[in-house]
């Protein structure tokens, strides 16, 4: 199968005054897995659904291998879609459901058949061909949804939340056997999530959206190391944010709040002004109060507020004046804990600093 | 919740079970067995031989299935389209396309059919018009032809009503899923659309067979007498109450009432409703092209004025002095108004009286019967249910047949009445044959109030018959209002028990009434006005209740949307 790309282009919709997507530009390579990534609300499943032809934007192109297909009908585009609720037929068994599609392009008996019986070996179900949807666990259910898809050798496969019905542990089965079939099968595949922990475990590269607006696309790591904005900072993993001053020097560029006092920082596009910086609970170490202070890092003293023991680590929450900061320690067989009330100090290593803007 | 049985429910069940098992169960029975044996009590199939034997019977045995058959198909005619239109475009007809549902169900159709046939019969408007401009007579309301036309004119808005409902309730991506996969326009519809809608078409349709089955008014005003509703009626009224024909024909209608509604949840046996799940969306709807509109609006006022004609024509009718081979009346009048005005005020009366117990007693029924199988684990609560539902299969003159030879040597208390004659047996079997409908909706109001809100008052310190009161019938009320106006109503146009039971003209009520009047030409004119008065009086009911309710909803929408 060749493999496509997709491009939009300054797609914007609106229902009514309502804008669910802005000025959208985005490439997914040939081959890729992409992930859509945003909170409820933010155009993800719009913009699915732009692509399967479901939704009209106002303004700009949809391009599929180069060719544009704004105007071309949903049965017509040949970009498979796997929907949030599976949309099984409950009227049609799991052959029929799946040999929909390839009846409705006219192939003949014979293929049909064959390529149903591939479509559902892919799947692992060929023993359930002739039961109804209804009969069927969730996890069997999209095996199908993904089957009747996958059978018409779609250009493009959309998935719509794929793992959201499933329950936890399957979920995460699921996801590696999403990822390794979508490897075999090497077709460009966009699905939508708001799960940032399924995205970033298996897309190649990730769209966030809020507010209809892309907010940053890059990969997995990108977006959890060097997030664009306060938006992604928040969204993607958990992270703690201070406000200060930027200023430039000769060397580079100096950060000022009362937190943190003044701490150097390499060179910076932004601009000088009001400023935040960012880091991540897991980048700092914490000591008590009165333990020794390593060079090099920004010291920073608090008293433990809150405790949550989350198996693998510990997660403090440390007040400290105007702000709490969250605190994660790796938690093992004789790693020190620190009980609520505890006065201690906790350590930043400058270059785990983010600098945002916005 | 588990609430152990206790004395006061199983009472309750019992008192219940004994009413239906009197008034439904042994009726039905005595019809059957009165059909199987001898007159010395030796079972025997020879009636059905003697039944077959007859060509009139043989004749009205095929009759009544086609003319149920072709109702149901005409109905689908003038149906699908409507249900088709309101869920694919986005048009201002919904509202039209509601009141031309409900409007055929306030009048039954025997009340119009005298009026169809002056304005659609050979000698009738629309064929004077036509013989006139382009000289052709359109046979439509000959025969057989006629009670078809009229039938399936009053009945469709059940397959609508339902199908409508049905494409209301199918997930979008159940859709959009197949035009991803390719499929589009009428394809889509045959294959995805209308199957996932077939439940709501069948129901509508089994309904529709079943209430053409039932009658047996139309057809004799139409003098379609070789049928077999009306064959059971002359055998059993004119040769006496001990023909065995006439069981015959009676056993024949159940057990085809019983195979139509059988039939429809057969055919969907394991196949299971495609409702909207939780938070999904509806069928897209779409503009309507330009000659789109033409066609679907074309259809609509081509239905609406079918479906008026019989009300136009029973109101044109009742003013009218003459009528007979003219477009119009030759001549207007109030004297049928006056004439009715002397002779119903006992008819109106006697309809009050009767429907008034009925729907009473139907509320108290459903309601007792909707507590016992919601609310409490008493063994035999879903046989209440079935066989107080099992009344729809029972058509009119079968329930008046089993009334009549069941209680034949009963006289009521203190008084020297054989039972049969008197008139508290109308309202019985109103009662019964308005049941099924009741109990739906006092179901479907106590599914409304969650268990919880019960518990909470119990909690509080009301015992469980403060509770009930307190709590379960305020907030049942609504439905239980809708319970007792449907049977009210629909029980002031029953007709086919009617027929069989009224035995004076002083128990007569409006439905036979009208019927009685529409039997000679000269009582046209007060039939109609009768009908008129009638329908007036049902439909004002039913915009009443439907106020009401309205109020009523609004009122607690807050309060739903807490939950």
């Amino acid at each position: 199968m060749a493999k496509v790309r997709v491009e939009f282009r300054n797609i914007a919709l609106a229902y009514g005054k309502t804008q669910v997507l802005r000025d959208i530009d985005l490439t997914i390579e040939p081959g890729e897995f992409f992930a859509l990534l945003g909170p409820s609300g933010s155009g993800k499943s719009t913009l699915l659904r732009v692509l399967a032809g479901f939704s009209r934007p106002q303004s700009g192109r949809v391009l599929v291998d180069g060719i544009d297909i704004s105007d071309v009908a949903p049965w017509r585009r040949d970009i498979g879609m796997v929907f949030q609720n599976y949309a099984l037929w409950p009227h049609m068994s799991v052959r029929a459901n799946v040999a929909f599609g390839l009846e409705e392009r006219r192939l003949p008996k014979d293929v049909i058949e064959r390529k149903v019986a591939a479509a559902l070996e892919l799947v692992g179900l060929q023993e359930f061909a002739a039961r109804r949807p209804s009969q069927l666990s969730g996890g069997q259910q999209q095996r199908v949804a993904l089957a009747r898809t996958i059978a018409i050798e779609p250009k493009v496969l959309l998935l719509d939340e794929p793992l959201s019905n499933l329950d936890a542990k399957l979920r995460v089965h699921m996801r590696t056997e999403l990822l390794a079939l979508q490897r075999k099968l090497g077709i460009t595949t966009i699905f939508v999530t708001h799960d940032q922990e399924e995205a970033l475990s298996i897309a190649d590269h990730v769209a966030v959206l809020d507010g209809g607006v892309i907010q940053q696309i890059g990969t997995p790591m990108e977006l959890f190391d060097r997030p664009a904005n306060r938006f992604i900072a928040n969204f993607v993993g958990t992270i703690n944010l201070v406000r200060g001053r930027l200023e430039k020097t000769a060397a580079g560029a100096v950060f000022d709040s009362p937190l943190t006092g003044k701490v150097d920082l390499p060179a910076t596009a932004h601009a000088p002004g009001e400023a935040e910086i960012a880091f991540r609970p897991h980048a700092l170490s914490i000591t008590a109060a009165d333990g020794a202070e390593a060079p090099g890092k920004i010291w920073i003293r608090g008293n433990v507020a809150e405790r949550e023991f989350l198996g693998e680590f510990l997660r403090y929450r440390i007040a400290v004046p105007g702000a709490d900061i969250i605190a994660d320690q790796p938690h093992f067989g004789g790693g020190i804990e620190f009980a609520p009330g505890s006065r201690v100090k906790i350590g930043i290593e400058p270059s785990q600093l983010r600098l945002l803007t916005g | 919740m588990a609430r152990r049985p206790n004395f006061a429910q199983a009472a309750l069940a019992l008192a219940i079970g004994l009413l239906l098992i009197v008034f439904l169960v042994i009726p039905v029975i005595t019809v059957v067995y009165v059909a199987f044996t001898n007159s010395d009590g030796s079972l025997t199939l020879s009636h059905f031989f003697s039944f077959f034997r007859l060509t009139l019977m043989r004749e009205s045995f095929y009759n009544s299935l086609y003319v149920g058959g072709m109702s149901v198909v005409v109905s689908s005619i003038f149906a699908l389209p409507l249900a088709y239109f309101t869920a694919r475009f986005r048009f201002k007809g919904a509202l039209l396309i509601q009141t031309l549902g409900v409007l055929p169900l306030i009048m039954p159709p025997f009340v119009g059919a005298t009026a169809m046939l002056l304005l659609f019969g050979r000698n009738g408007s629309l064929n004077l018009l036509l013989g006139e401009w382009f000289n052709v007579n359109l046979r439509i309301m000959e025969g057989l032809n006629a009670v078809i036309f009229v039938e399936a004119l009053h009945y469709f808005p059940f397959i609508l009503l339902n199908l409508t409902v049905a494409l209301n309730n199918i997930d979008s991506a159940m859709e959009e899923s197949a035009q991803n996969l390719g499929a589009s326009g009428f394809r889509l519809f045959r294959r995805i659309v209308f199957p996932l809608a077939m439940p709501g078409y069948l129901a509508g349709a089994a309904l529709v067979f079943l209430k053409v089955f039932d009658d047996v008014a139309t057809p004799l005003v139409l003098n379609v007498t070789n049928i077999l509703a009306a064959q059971a009626y002359y055998r059993i009224n004119s040769i006496g109450i001990d023909d065995p024909i006439g069981y015959v024909a009676s056993v024949i209608m159940v057990v085809a009432s019983v195979a139509a509604l059988w039939g429809s949840t057969w055919i969907m046996r394991g196949k299971e409703y495609a409702t909207l799940q939780r938070g999904g969306s509806t069928l897209a709807t779409r503009r309507l092209g330009p000659w789109q509109a033409v066609l679907a609006y074309g259809w609509i006022v081509f239905v609406l004025l079918l479906v008026l004609s019989p009300h136009l024509g029973i109101l044109l009718l009742s003013f009218s002095r003459v009528w007979s081979y003219s477009i119009v009346p030759e001549a207007y009048t109030l004297q049928n108004y006056v004439t009715v005005f002397r002779d119903s005020p006992q008819m109106l009366w006697n309809t009050a009286l009767y429907c008034g117990i009925a729907g009473v007693l139907d509320v108290l029924i459903g309601s007792a019967i909707a507590y016992l199988m919601l609310r409490t684990r008493l063994p035999g609560r879903q046989l209440l249910d079935f066989i107080a539902s099992g009344a729809v299969a029972i058509p009119g003159v079968v329930l008046g047949i089993g009334y009549l030879r069941t209680f034949r040597d009963f006289s009521v208390p203190f008084a020297d009445v054989p039972f049969t004659s008197f008139w508290l047996i109308i309202a019985f079997a109103y009662t019964v044959r308005r049941l099924p409908y009741a109990l739906r909706s006092c179901v479907a109001a106590l599914q409304q109030v969650h268990v919880s809100m019960e518990e909470s008052a119990q909690n509080l310190g009301a015992s469980s018959r403060r509770t009930i009161f307190r709590i379960v019938v305020p907030l049942m009320a609504g439905g239980m209002l809708a319970g007792f106006v449907t049977s009210f109503l629909t029980a002031a146009v029953e007709i086919s028990a009617t027929i069989m039971l009224v035995s004076a003209t002083s128990d007569a009520p409006v439905s036979y009434g009208i019927y009685l009047y529409m039997q000679s030409i000269a009582g046209r004119g007060p039939g109609a006005a009768l009908g008129v008065i009638a329908v007036t009086l049902v439909g004002a009911g039913t915009y009443l209740s439907y106020r009401i309710m309205r109020a009523r909803d609004t009122r607690f929408e807050a309060h739903q949307a807490l939950k």
